[in-house]
């Protein structure tokens, strides 16, 4: 009898063909534990000045310095605020107008040239206006937020409306259901998943904004924690600042994706 | 023979692009399935087939002409029509019960009565021990099962097959068309059916319109004689393969 063949090895990098999950998640863990290790050898043997790039130590230092003091958990509250506020705004109007726009050409007709307009002009252009018309208040923040989210948020959002199959409307109209049932039973029901994704992506776009609203007139939060650590060259508050946005946008971004398995299980050939 | 259920004459369906020509999609289509009869509509891809389903469903309407049901005009898709589509249209949040279930929403029963028909209908289609399964769980024979117990459920006076088992490997297929010819010689209904396989169509069917393509007409009205009830194993017959060469003299001359 002939010896049983060895199994192919397969390769790693074989297309859309699934690895080993160790490898899968060891990867990425191991590429950041790489940057850190580059960041921490670059600044220990002195390439770099410490005045444009800190060691990582003193990046924590300064951590556990605005933990203590309180200014890190004050900063998050305002910034985390602002964004909940802003984001929310905008999707409270987006959903209704995007799924009128899915649904009915007429919506679409009347709002795309509008929204389209719109979403070419820079959030960013809008913040001396925004500053002029409500001052440098909190809704000036929220503003920014909602120009910087709303009219992309409303055309993803009419996308997933459109998404939803058309044989899948068709045969609901055969059991008799009206066009408003076949809308709240069907369509919408069928849109979530796609919409709960739409929200994960804009709330990651909507930290952008936060910052570009706080850099310029804000006496809070972690945009205005970072302008005014450039004008003292304190480059560590700057490098901790930016690693907490990082950090706070990975846990919105998480936590949308886990209930997101949690909400829809049913959805066909989604990893996980 | 019985009043006819359905019953199409001179239908024209005429698309008028924003540029361009006219295309007559449908020229002046006659037809009439009776009442517990079996039809199929059979012919190549684009002949207007899937067209004149989707008007007899009353999900799109004729350019002209005059298409009844029962006597009475078809204004528009209703619960006295059940459909089944190629595509699979099962609500993918909804498991095999709750799919079967929804198709009920308009019957307004009581929630016994209720269970009781998904569970008969469940058990008509074979689907027993997969109740709580999701439809990306299903293999497509199982998807189209419970698609035609969905479509049955609610007691339609009629039912519209849109080449329901096109999407299905060969092995699955002739099993789903054992299992329609066994449900119908059950629970005898009204049936349309679109297929552009002429071996479907002659199992299946009493009655087989050929449709030719471009402009999509009626060439051909075939009467099945073949006895039932009636099994895969007719195919083998010699009366079959007479039928089969009919229907595919009438589809290769015009093509």
């Amino acid at each position: 009898m002939q010896p049983a063949q060895a199994p192919r090895r397969q390769s790693l990098l074989e297309l859309r063909v699934e690895i080993p999950a160790s490898i899968y998640i060891g990867s990425g863990v191991a590429l950041i534990a790489a940057l850190l290790f580059v960041w921490w050898l670059v600044t220990a043997l002195g390439f770099v000045p410490p005045l444009f790039l800190p060691a990582p130590a003193a990046v924590v230092k300064e951590l556990f310095n605005q933990i203590s003091d309180g200014a890190l958990w004050l900063d998050v509250k305002a910034s985390v605020y602002r964004i909940m506020v802003g984001w929310v705004i905008s999707t409270l109007l987006a959903l209704p107008v995007g799924i009128l726009m899915g649904n009915f050409k007429f919506f679409e007709g009347l709002f795309e040239p509008f929204i389209d307009l719109f979403r070419y002009m820079p959030a960013v252009a809008f913040v001396p206006l925004t500053i002029l018309w409500m001052g440098v208040g909190d809704s000036q923040k929220f503003s920014i937020l909602f120009i910087g989210t709303f009219f992309q948020q409303v055309l993803m959002i009419m996308d997933n409306v459109k998404n939803v199959q058309i044989d899948l409307i068709q045969i609901s109209y055969t059991f008799g259901l009206s066009k408003w049932e076949v809308l709240r039973y069907v369509v919408l029901r069928a849109a979530l998943p796609g919409i709960w994704d739409t929200f994960r992506i804009t709330l990651g776009w909507a930290w952008t904004y936060l910052v570009v609203a706080e850099l310029v007139a804000a006496n809070v939060g972690l945009g205005y924690r970072i302008m005014r650590a450039q004008r003292f060259l304190q480059t560590d508050t700057i490098i901790l600042g930016i690693i907490v946005i990082g950090v706070l946008g990975l846990i919105t971004d998480y936590a949308f994706k886990f209930s997101y398995r949690l909400f829809f299980p049913w959805v066909e050939g989604k990893r996980g | 023979m019985s009043d006819p259920k359905l019953e199409a004459k001179n239908i024209w369906k005429i698309f008028t692009p924003r540029k361009g020509e006219q295309v007559v999609a449908i020229e002046n289509l006659s037809l009439t399935v009776n009442e517990n009869e079996f039809v199929s509509i059979v012919g190549p891809s684009g002949c207007g087939k899937s067209t004149f389903l989707a008007m007899a469903a009353g999900l799109d309407y004729a350019s002209s002409g005059s298409l009844t049901l029962g006597g009475s005009q078809i204004q528009g898709p209703g619960i006295d029509r059940g459909m089944v589509f190629q595509s699979y249209t099962l609500f993918p949040w909804l498991n095999v019960t709750e799919n079967i279930r929804f198709a009920l929403k308009k019957r307004y029963l009581s929630d016994t009565e209720q269970n009781r028909l998904v569970q008969q209908h469940i058990e008509l289609v074979g689907l027993q021990g997969f109740e709580k399964l999701f439809p990306a769980q299903l293999s497509g024979g199982m998807r189209q099962r419970v698609a035609i117990a969905r479509a049955l459920v609610y007691k339609p006076d009629m039912l519209l097959m849109d080449e329901p088992f096109g999407a299905l490997d060969a092995q699955t297929r002739m099993q789903m068309q054992e299992l329609l010819l066994t449900v119908w010689q059950q629970h005898r209904i009204t049936v349309l059916f679109i297929t552009h396989d002429i071996d479907e169509a002659i199992l299946l069917s009493d009655r087989v319109y050929v449709m030719t393509a471009r402009p999509g007409k009626i060439n051909a009205e075939i009467q099945i004689d073949i006895p039932r009830p009636r099994t895969a194993e007719v195919e083998l017959s010699p009366r079959f393969a007479e039928l089969r060469r009919e229907l595919f003299g009438v589809l290769r001359t015009k093509i």
